[in-house]
């Protein structure tokens, strides 16, 4: 019967799981790049002009990116903080604490790029429409999240404390998201509807995937290096560390 | 189950009300900061009339905001919330006795004094009754996610900031039915929408709220 | 070429919002890199430290 179980927990130890980030960290920083890197020329380059709004359309391909990561890896914090206080393991929480510090660099992008793309649009920086309001609030979340766990020294009960406050976060966003849509809506209509056809030309669609993409392998790549610092400084009584740190001076670091 | 509610909010208030000074203190912070408004904006009593709900809602979520802290932080210093955590009661029942108690102690005088306020602003009657009965239904619900904040940063430098931060993106669906209804029933347009959705925010907070309090107290103290 | 920075007229809000989108998704990798090299100096700093009091403990003199 053992065989067959998947032992789930084999990389839920930070010893075991250190050396795999390091070795996944460069696959997923040459993926962003690449990605990135294709999903630039296309938007700038193959990409048609819009009718209505000429060229200054081309920022949605780096603004509705930013908003959906900014969601995505909020949702991701959630799952492993949701995990971190089942289990108990402590890599759940550092991956948690991790991915804050990108998901809200990723927030502060999708205000930054939205608010460049309503200036010329809709004539002034700030809109108080729905969704930049809830990306707005979604970014003090996550600079809550951040304070919380900067101002708790012990780490175990800083990891279970942020956990409860990104999971009570969670059950908000939607309940935060239709108050705002109901208290005022200027956004257009979303533009990518999943169930009926897209408003969108078919290349648009294609580079603002691919360049979704290479944000999500970006994320990726920052989260996991993260990870590994924040292993290094948790664990740095253990054995392991010190061995390691004897390689890394032997290197000549 | 009932007695042992009625036990805990009944210590708490008495706690509360023999050092009057932070409740009275409470109270006032939230009548200074509805009265500088007019002075800041200016008397025409059609301007004040329409950031009056706005006002009065902003101030009444700041003094709750303000007073979060003593929920819990007055029983932790002095040791009493170990013993709390300790009995055999649930401790979710417990947290929705004392945050009843705080909400007793700093929410109602809020919903009393509001109208009193709202003349400041030239509302009329029904307006004013809408207001109360908002901030009637919105001010348990602050008490509530607040004292999930106060039990998160218990102990921690920095808690009544800290705590302020971590609880305004929750709070913020409140303030904006709260001052909705308002709004919607001064214009004619007809409140009850938002007082549903009131009504709902707080039945739900009242449902998660304790347990989340608890689970974080149980870590806080630990 | 110019034109194409000038984006249809739109070239400070095109480059603004993907410069600033640049200038971040680069300095954030570099800020990681700083870290980890602080991280790995301290723990070295600490460890030589250890190896450095267990040797004066052996030879008995205290500094």
């Amino acid at each position: 019967m053992h065989s067959r179980l998947i032992n789930w927990f084999k990389f839920s130890s930070p010893a075991t799981f250190y050396p795999l980030a390091g070795r996944l960290v460069p696959w997923f920083t040459w993926g962003a790049v690449l990605l990135l890197g294709v999903g630039l020329y296309l938007s700038f380059f193959v990409a048609p002009t819009d009718y209505k709004q000429g060229e200054g359309y081309r920022i949605i391909f780096i603004h509705v990116p930013a908003a959906w990561m900014s969601m995505f890896l909020y949702l991701v914090m959630a799952g492993w903080a949701a995990i971190g206080l089942v289990f108990n393991t402590r890599l759940s929480a550092m991956m948690t604490s991790s991915l804050a510090p990108t998901g809200a660099m990723f927030a502060f992008l999708a205000l930054w790029t939205g608010a460049f793309w309503g200036k010329p649009m809709w004539g002034t920086w700030w809109v108080w429409d729905a969704r930049l309001t809830s990306e707005l609030i979604l970014l003090f979340l996550y600079i809550g999240f951040i304070a919380l766990k900067s101002s708790i020294d012990d780490p175990r009960r800083g990891d279970r404390a942020g956990a409860i406050l990104i999971l009570v976060g969670v059950i908000n966003i939607p309940i935060i998201y239709y108050s705002v849509q109901w208290w005022n809506t200027l956004h257009q209509g979303s533009t990518i509807k999943m169930s009926g056809e897209t408003s969108m030309d078919e290349v648009m669609l294609i580079t603002m995937l691919i360049m979704t993409f290479g944000c999500w392998s970006y994320a990726f790549a920052t989260a996991l290096s993260r990870v590994r610092c924040i292993i290094l400084e948790r664990e740095r009584g253990t054995t392991w560390v010190q061995e390691l740190i004897e390689k890394e001076e032997g290197r000549g670091a | 189950m009932i007695k042992t509610l009625w036990t805990v909010v009944q210590r708490d208030l008495t706690l509360a009300l023999r050092n009057r000074s932070d409740l009275i203190s409470n109270l006032f912070f939230f009548i200074i900061v509805v009265s500088l408004f007019p002075l800041g904006i200016g008397p025409e009593l059609e301007t004040l009339r329409l950031i009056a709900p706005g006002v009065v809602w902003v101030a009444a979520l700041l003094a709750s905001m303000l007073a979060l802290e003593r929920i819990f932080a007055s029983d932790f210093d002095d040791g009493s919330l170990e013993q709390l955590l300790l009995t055999p009661q649930p401790l979710p029942l417990l947290v929705v006795g004392k945050i009843l108690a705080h909400w007793l102690v700093t929410g109602v005088p809020l919903v009393m004094i509001s109208p009193i306020l709202g003349i400041q602003y030239d509302l009329s009657s029904d307006v004013l009754w809408i207001l109360v009965v908002t901030l009637l239904l919105g001010t348990p619900a602050l008490s509530l996610i607040g004292a999930i904040g106060a039990a998160l940063t218990l102990g921690l430098r920095g808690g009544g900031v800290l705590n302020a931060l971590l609880v305004m993106p929750l709070t913020i669906p409140v303030l904006i039915f709260g001052a909705g209804a308002v709004e919607a029933s001064a214009s004619g347009l007809g409140g009850e929408g938002h007082l549903y959705m009131m009504a709902a925010i707080l039945v739900v907070s009242l449902v998660f709220a304790p347990l989340a309090a608890a689970a974080a107290l149980r870590i806080s103290v630990e | 070429m110019s034109e194409f920075f000038a984006m249809g007229g739109y070239g400070l809000y095109v480059w603004g919002s993907f410069g600033m989108s640049a200038l971040l998704m680069v300095a954030e990798p570099l800020l990681l890199q700083r870290q980890r090299r602080e991280i790995i100096t301290t723990l070295l700093r600490m460890a030589r430290q250890k190896r450095g009091e267990a040797r004066t403990m052996d030879e008995g003199v205290i500094e």
